[in-house]
């Protein structure tokens, strides 16, 4: 009893913060942010997890197999493994170390006003509206051995060269179209960056006696870090969820492996390896894991020294 | 915005999400009053879509009843077969016979009809046998099938002089001579990954026999046997006389060559060729079996792919969905459909042939005539194996015809863990 007195007073003395409308309030806007968090995000990775350990084909009980289906994946039985994870950081290399300086390059170019800016600007976005899998058929039109406009340029009709079937080759024509694509959406935003930067700041570096390639390297890309991080984190995510072009192409086999199009074959289908493909899927989910944590690491540590 | 309308926009959004799921749960549908039969449809494209409601329609207008069709395009069809059939499948549905009907039959996702069997007339022992599931119980009724063969155009053969190959030595011979004569022999196209199957199977059942290919299939025999491995040899012989890259070429770039006169043979499945051939070329399209490669086994098999109906364990309307069954059993059902879709041939032994095309009854003749009808690789097998393992052996084969050894293993291990998984 004097327990619940002493609540009471208390209750009757305090200013009271929230009202029971505000707690529903909270409790309803949080409660479905929350819910929904759980049930599209948490549910369906846990769930991938635990699968990976189990043989479900979707029809049957469910038969736990432990790490077998790593096992599999590692031991090279399952022999498009090790090729899709090669190709899936292919494309990170590729989209990073190449598409993007290249767009940086360009917006750089085109935000120091050459001739013909606004249309070699509108004709570098133009690809970025389309989807990957349209790039995907384009692609095919210029790349096809027998019926590509490429091959019909060359003239080389004798001989031709199998673009998209020879597997040494067709991981490149297909970068360079998702390249192609990538480069646009990373010159707007650079574009935009390089609009933000101050005049003040070049024209200081410029009567410090700094040349143009300093003035860029030193004052004018540290202070797109903002821009700079979405950049990194856009390359990187397009790199992983890579899937629709390969798929387009040649259902991303004979060459064209990454892991998203493993675990769809796997998953989807007649008779599915659920298990399995959700090994794959938490192998996928391993390597975004790590640069998701770099990427947040990076960035609290940034707020701090801010 | 006011926090009132948030929270109705927030209540209205998760209503989205978990009442279509609900409403699905408690919904009986259509089917409950015995007069609708509802049939899951595979058939999105134009011409079979049409044909196969013209048959419905013949059922209307006798039995008094509804059919229901719900179609969903062909692929999508295929690949959520396993949900459809746990969630809440049509009484009855379109599918494919051999192995990949048995594997949904094993799982007890479909109804028997031994009995419906028994009432029926017209359909051989090799229908039959397709239509048996692993415990001998019937489970399908096949509609039409289309073989395959070593299409041609007579044309070409004429100009060149060439005979119709009968034996292995003879297609290899041919082959050699076209290619001296600047033909390419053999047109190819894998990139989809599936029309090399047709191939291999022939290859297989010349030199093997139906009932090891079978047991091959069902994954009883080791890939790594010398047999498999006289296969791929023979296959790799073939190799210098087929079209490069074929990995980044589709079957109907592959027919086009042959309507081009820039091929000279192709191992196709009846409505494949045609389709790339103008109006005007059709008549000169042409077909042989595939030559014999033991003389025990001669060329006793065919390969041709029977589609046909199943009905689900989850029947609603059972009584219905037997009588939809028996009239799709019966000659007039595949008349009705044969006349709009001109590409497939009826496998009952009453269907009305006198429409068919010179293309068609000689097709007709070669099934009639075979002792063995096999399906196709991806049908004959666990449809995971062949997607996941087959499609991928093949282009790599294909890419390098030398590594058989390494290949067979390759596959072996990969069908070791796939049909172990598939005992649990």
């Amino acid at each position: 009893m004097p327990l619940v007195n002493h609540a009471r007073r208390t209750r009757r003395r305090g200013p009271r913060r929230f009202t029971a409308r505000d707690l529903a309030v909270i409790g309803v806007l949080l409660g479905f942010a929350i819910l929904l968090d759980l049930f599209i995000i948490w549910g369906p990775t846990v769930a991938s997890i635990t699968l990976s350990f189990s043989s479900w084909d979707g029809l049957s009980d469910l038969s736990w197999v432990g790490g077998d289906n790593y096992d599999t994946l590692a031991g090279g039985d399952y022999p498009p493994f090790w090729p899709a994870v090669r190709n899936n950081l292919l494309w990170i290399a590729f989209l990073g170390l190449v598409a993007t300086p290249f767009g940086l390059l360009l917006a750089v170019v085109i935000d120091r006003g050459v001739r013909f800016s606004r249309f070699y600007q509108s004709t570098i976005y133009l690809p970025v509206v389309l989807s990957l899998a349209v790039v995907g058929f384009i692609a095919q039109l210029i790349f096809s051995r027998d019926q590509g406009a490429l091959n019909a340029i060359l003239g080389n009709e004798n001989n031709p060269t199998d673009w998209l079937g020879d597997r040494d080759l067709n991981i490149w024509m297909v970068l360079l179209a998702a390249g192609w694509r990538h480069t646009g959406y990373v010159m707007i935003l650079y574009l935009a960056g390089l609009k933000a930067v101050a005049p003040e700041l070049k024209e200081a570096a410029a009567i410090d006696g700094a040349n143009e390639r300093q003035t860029f390297l030193r004052v004018v890309f540290p202070t797109m870090r903002p821009v700079n991080v979405v950049v990194l984190v856009i390359t990187v995510i397009e790199a992983l969820r890579a899937f629709d072009i390969v798929y387009a192409i040649n259902k991303g086999r004979n060459g064209l492996e990454l892991l998203s199009v493993l675990v769809t074959d796997n998953i989807i289908g007649e008779a599915s390896r659920i298990g399995f493909g959700s090994a794959i899927a938490v192998v996928l989910l391993t390597v975004s894991l790590g640069f998701i944590v770099t990427y947040l690491v990076q960035e609290m540590r940034g707020e701090e020294h801010r | 915005m006011t926090r009132r309308s948030l929270l109705r926009g927030a209540a209205l959004g998760a209503g989205a999400v978990t009442l279509p799921t609900l409403l699905a749960a408690c919904g009986s549908g259509p089917g409950g009053d015995g007069k609708t039969v509802t049939l899951g449809s595979n058939a999105s494209d134009e011409v079979p879509r049409k044909a196969f409601q013209d048959a419905f329609d013949l059922f209307e207008k006798n039995s008094k009843k509804k059919v229901e069709v719900n179609t969903v395009d062909h692929n999508t069809f295929q690949e959520n077969i396993n949900r459809y059939l746990q969630g809440r499948p049509d009484d009855v549905f379109m599918w494919f016979a051999g192995y990949r009907m048995q594997f949904f039959a094993e799982r007890g996702l479909l109804s028997e009809i031994s009995d419906l069997w028994k009432g029926f007339d017209g359909f051989s022992g090799a229908l039959k046998d397709q239509s048996t599931g692993a415990d001998g119980k019937q489970y399908f009724v096949p509609f039409y099938y289309y073989p395959w063969a070593v299409f041609y155009r007579k044309s070409v053969f004429e100009q060149g002089g060439y005979e119709i190959p009968t034996t292995f030595d003879q297609y290899t011979a041919l082959a050699k001579q076209m290619q001296k004569d600047g033909l390419v022999p053999f047109a190819f196209g894998d990139k989809d990954g599936w029309p090399a199957m047709g191939t291999f199977d022939y290859l297989d059942m010349r030199a093997n026999g139906y009932e090891f290919h079978k047991s091959l299939m069902a994954g009883e025999e080791s890939w790594t046997d010398p047999r498999v491995r006289e296969v791929f040899d023979l296959w790799r012989g073939l190799m210098p006389y087929h079209d490069k890259g074929a990995n980044g070429r589709t079957w109907q770039e592959a027919a086009q060559t042959l309507a081009q006169k820039k091929t000279g043979m192709a191992v196709f499945g009846l409505p494949q060729p045609g389709q790339q051939f103008s109006e005007a070329d059709r008549e000169d399209l042409d077909f042989f079996p595939f030559p014999e490669i033991s003389p025990e086994h001669g060329q006793d098999a065919v390969e041709a792919p029977i589609d046909g109906f199943l009905m689900s364990s989850k029947v609603k309307n059972e009584e219905g969905a037997e009588e939809l069954l028996k009239f799709l059993a019966t000659p007039a059902a595949e008349d009705a459909y044969l006349k709009s879709d001109p590409n497939n041939i009826a496998v009952h032994s009453g269907a009305d042939t006198s429409a068919y095309s010179t293309l068609q009854k000689k097709a007709a003749e070669l099934v009639s005539n075979a002792k063995h009808i096999s399906q196709f690789l991806d049908r004959d097998t666990r449809p995971d194996f062949a997607s996941t393992v087959m499609i991928k052996a093949f282009q790599d084969f294909i890419d390098d015809p030398d590594d058989i050894d390494g290949l067979l293993k390759g596959i072996e291990s990969q069908k070791k863990t796939i049909f172990a998984e598939g005992q649990e």
